[in-house]
Formats: C-alpha cells, structure tokens, sequence
C-alpha cells in the first residue's frame, strides 16, 4: 500500500518535471523583457555580464524616460478608447443577433448564421488594403475613429458565436414561461434571457477587449501620426530610432502596454480558460 | 360590427402596435440581424469585392485605376520574391501547425494530470497566448538580437552552440527557425488548452476497461485517448492554419520578411507592396492568395463542426 502510494507520488512529481520545460519556455520572455526594462544600459550593453540576472542596481531610468519623453500616455489613451468603444459596440451588436440566430425563426436565418461563421474565420491581414481605401473614403484615414469602426467587423463575428452558444443553453420553457405571463420578446430577452447568460457575456467582453487591445495590422495600415496610433504601434514603430541605446525602453514599453491585459486576466483567468475551448469548440 | 374592429385596431396607440410588431420573430429576427449585416456588407463583402477588382487592375495609390485583366499574378510569378514568399508561406505554416500539434498533445496530456497548482500552471501556460502579439514578438527580437542574443549566451555556457553562435534574424534559415519558434509559442497554448478540454471529456470507464483488460500507457494513448480526441485534434488544426497561415505580426516585427524575403508571407509581402511602393493592385493580388486557404477551412468546418450545431 505504502509503494503504491510512493509510485504515485513519484508519478506526480515526473510529470511537474516535464511540465518545466514547457513552463519555461512560456513564461522565459515575458520574465528577460522585464529584466531588461530594469537594467542599467552599463549592464544591458555589457557582453560579459550574465544577461539571466540583474546583478548592478536595478533602475527605472527606462521608464522614466518612456513616460516623459515619448508621447506614450496618448498611444495607451487612444487603445483604451478604441478598445472600450469598439468592445461596447461589438457586444450591443453581437448580442441582438445571437439571439436572433439562437432563438428567433426568421427568414433566411441559417445563411445568415453561416456568413458569422465565415466572417469569424476571415483573417485581418486579407482585407486590410481595400478596407484603407473604405476608412479613406469614409473621411477616417489617420484618425483612431477609424479603428473604432473597423475593429467590430471582427469582434462581432466572434461575439455572436461565442453568445450564440451561451443562449442555446437557457432553457427555453423559461423564456416561454415569461412570454406566456405577458412579457415581450425584448422583454423576455432583457430580464430572463440576458441575465442567465451573464458568464457568457463576460466571457464575450474580455475576448473582445483583448482582441482589439492587441490587434496590430489594421492599426498599422489605418493610423500613422503620433496622436492617433495605439500603444502596438507606438512601442513598434516610434521607439526604434536606428541607435542602438533603446532596448531598455523598448522593454519598458512592451511590458506597460501589456498591463492592461495583465491585469484583466489575473482576475479572469477561468473565463479566458472556458472562452478560449468555447469559441473554438461550439 | 367588421368595420368597427377595423376602426379600433387603427386607432390603437402606435406604441401598442410597435410592441406587437415587435414580437413576431419575422419581424424581431431581420431588425436584430440588421447592424451586423450592415456591417458585414459594408466593411468585409464590400472591401473584398474591392480586392477582387484590385487585384485585376492597375491600381496605384492616388491614380485613377484600369483594368488589366490578370496581369498582376502573372508579374507576381515572374517575382523571385513572391516565389519565395508563395513556399515560405507553406513551409511556416506547415512547421508552426505540425510542432504546434505534437507539443500541444504532450502539453494537453501533462496538464491533464493530478497538479499541485493547476490553476498558477494552466495561467502560465496560457499567458503568451493573451500578451499582445506585436509586443511580446519585441521580445523575442531583443532574445534574438545579433549582438546580445540571450538565446545564444545560454547556448554557449550550456555547450550547444559554438561562439559567438547563430545571427538568428541575418541567416537565411535561422531566420526562418525563429519566426516558426515565436509562432510555436505564441499559438501553443491554444493547442493545450483546447485539447485538454478535449482529454476532460473522455469518459474514465474507457481507461479502467483498457487497463483491465491489459492494455499500457502507451497502448492506452494510442487506442484511447487519440481517436478520442480526434475531433478536436481537426477543428484546432483547422482553426490554427488560416490564422498561421495568415500571420502578419510575428513576421513583420522580428524580421520584417528579411533577410532577402526568406520571411516574408503573403501578408507582409502584400503590405510591402501594396503600402510601401503604392501598387495596391498587385499588393491585393497577394492578399487573396489567402483565400482559397480560408475557403478550404470554412469547407471542413462547415462539413465537420457545423453538422452538430445545426
């Protein structure tokens, strides 16, 4: 009994060590990006020194100079505006046309659903050059508001699946009961139907706000002055200069402007779990 | 007594009718649709249609355009560049997807053991998935710097690699390596995640029958859990080649397609042209090259996933 027990334990303990590896290479990045946002330039630039460690003082002059010297606030300003309106709007949308799709008999109602499926597999990087002559003609070009318009054609795709699926597991005779006392589709759809698909609708929003907070091509192609871009585009773009010396902000920049979406996911981390196997799976 | 209920009916407040209006499913159903189809139409089918005329046409930023038929693909085929870009594309996706698939089963079935910190190893896992590709991709341009690649320091002190080691981002193939290296990375923990949702639904009574009956861990992995998961195993397959197929980001910031095109993928091959020189119609051109890939995937899905939910 007692051998059996210290096979398992032995068992258990071999698989976190092969789990090592893995984990390493996970989160090995993530952890040099932030050392070398923290090292003095005397160090970074040392090529004898061991670039695993910090071992002189630790300093925060590469921040510093990242928030004061560079127009960084504007480009965190702009993501979070075009990423808070385009997730609201996404979701307004995507909202009404799961349940439609979910729900409601109508005509033509399964084409319409397999145009989401397709447009939820249409990559960005296909129709990123006419859609700049569409954001053109729009009077958007350069603008952030452009990013704002053209960020739902892909998170309301993304949303009225993922809710799609969401709303298939209410019950119907629970909204057929509230139907039959009176209450109104919206009604119904409001009070009854929303509220029991509340994980789903968190689960919707922070897919859409990471997707759009870290979305790149469109940013890239629609937006080009310091004022406008998003923090993608200002840390990619403005701080690479040719000389040599900007590593440690470049550094610095990356790792703030993956904060925002740090900070969403220590607190959600099972809705990014279950979402994650949802979108792809339903 | 007829014409009088007509009378009544018509003189019901217009909020009372609105609301009846509004409970039909023929007429709730196309008003809920509406903003997304209006969105689709204008901003995905439109512009697409435009790509198609691009693509036949002259077209050149700020310059009225003609149509010169298929002129465009048959310059980009006399292209060494595109040539490149049109194998690169399927050597990348090819590799990403095929390590992808091996490390995301290995990955998926560890995690499907007993863990002390399921919660903290699945969160680290899955981390690289959720950072901002083009940022975390900065990364991994410093890692592979050719002065201060860290990858190389380690490298060297471990004996693997001759000093100075590798110019990852300045060699043909190297390069190549480690932009599928970043993929790899960036797309694993989609791979283990939606697996091992996948292993979680296998029924235990499955195993204890095989290991009653005799059957190994190996035999168990082989017989079980693989064509268990097999369904999985084509829709995460599917999903992961268009989207490596259509990668844009990785490439554009660790090597930009260089050195000489030896990177480059239809996506940035298509901004390159399209933006940086102005020639917006052959630029379109490369673009749809992604198309029949996203039809192919659109196919199976339709004929493999799609049976169940409808």
């Amino acid at each position: 009994m007692a051998s059996m027990a210290r096979r398992r334990l032995a068992g258990k303990i071999a698989t976190h060590l092969a789990l090592v590896p893995f984990l390493v290479f996970a989160l090995f990045p993530f952890y040099h990006m932030a050392l070398t946002s923290l090292k003095q330039d005397r160090e970074l630039y040392d090529r004898h020194a061991v670039p695993l460690l910090i071992r002189q003082a630790p300093t925060l002059e590469h921040y510093a100079k990242l928030l004061w010297d560079t127009p960084f606030f504007t480009w965190m300003k702009n993501s979070l505006l075009v990423t808070l309106l385009s997730t609201t709007l996404s979701l307004v949308i995507g909202t009404v046309a799961a349940y439609a799709l979910a729900r409601l008999k109508f005509f033509a109602v399964g084409s319409f659903g397999t145009a989401i499926f397709v447009t939820y597999l249409v990559p960005t990087s296909l129709l990123f050059l006419p859609l700049a002559q569409v954001v053109n003609w729009l009077g958007l070009a350069d603008s952030k508001w452009a990013l704002v318009v053209t960020y739902p054609t892909f998170l309301v795709p993304f949303c009225t699946w993922l809710l799609m699926g969401y709303f298939r597991t209410v019950p119907k005779e629970v909204e057929e009961c509230a139907l039959v006392d009176g209450a109104t589709r919206i009604q119904a759809l409001l009070r009854i139907v929303l509220p029991i698909a509340v994980p789903g609708l968190v689960c919707a929003a922070l897919f859409a706000f990471t997707l759009s907070w870290n979305e790149f091509i469109y940013a890239l192609t629609f937006t080009s002055s310091s004022e406008e871009i998003t923090a993608s585009v200002g840390i990619t773009s403005e701080l690479i200069r040719g000389d040599i010396y900007f590593w440690g902000s470049l550094m610095a920049g990356a790792v703030l402007g993956s904060v925002p979406i740090v900070i969403l996911y220590v607190f959600f981390l099972d809705y990014y779990v279950s979402g994650l196997t949802a979108g792809a799976l339903k | 007594m007829a014409v009088g209920n007509i009378a009544v009916t018509a003189r019901l407040p217009l909020r009372v009718r609105v609301r009846e209006l509004l409970d039909r499913e023929q007429v709730l159903g196309p008003l809920f649709v509406t903003p997304a189809l209006f969105l689709l139409v204008l901003l995905v089918a439109y512009p697409f249609c435009m790509a198609l005329y691009f693509a036949v046409s002259n077209a050149f930023i700020g310059r009225p355009s003609h149509f010169v038929g298929l002129r465009n693909f048959v310059n980009l085929w006399q292209s060494d560049a595109f040539r490149q870009t049109f194998q690169n594309a399927f050597v990348f996706t090819g590799s990403a997807v095929a390590l992808k698939l091996v490390l995301g089963i290995s990955l998926a079935v560890l995690l499907n053991q007993q863990l002390w910190f399921k919660r903290a190893i699945r969160g680290a896992i899955l981390l690289p998935w959720v950072i901002p590709t083009a940022l975390s991709t900065l990364g991994w341009w410093w890692m592979f710097n050719s002065l201060y690649s860290v990858v190389n320091w380690t490298g060297i002190a471990l004996g693997i690699m001759d000093p100075p080691g590798p110019n990852w981002l300045g060699q043909k193939y190297y390069a190549m390596t480690a932009v599928v290296t970043v993929n790899v990375w960036r797309g694993l923990p989609f791979f283990a995640i939606t697996i091992l949702a996948g292993l979680v639904s296998i029924p235990r009574e499955l195993y204890e029958a095989a290991e009653a009956d005799g059957a190994g861990p190996v035999a168990r992995f082989w017989l079980i859990t693989l064509p268990m998961i097999k369904p999985v195993l084509a829709i995460v397959v599917l999903f992961s080649t268009i989207f490596t197929f259509s990668d844009f980001n990785i490439v554009y910031v660790l090597t930009n397609g260089g050195p000489i095109n030896s990177t480059h993928l239809f996506a940035t091959l298509a901004r390159q042209v399209g933006l940086e020189t102005g020639r917006i119609g052959e630029g379109a051109a490369i673009s749809l090259y992604l198309f029949p890939a996203l039809m192919f995937v659109v196919w199976a899905q339709l004929s493999f996933v799609r049976r169940q939910v409808y």
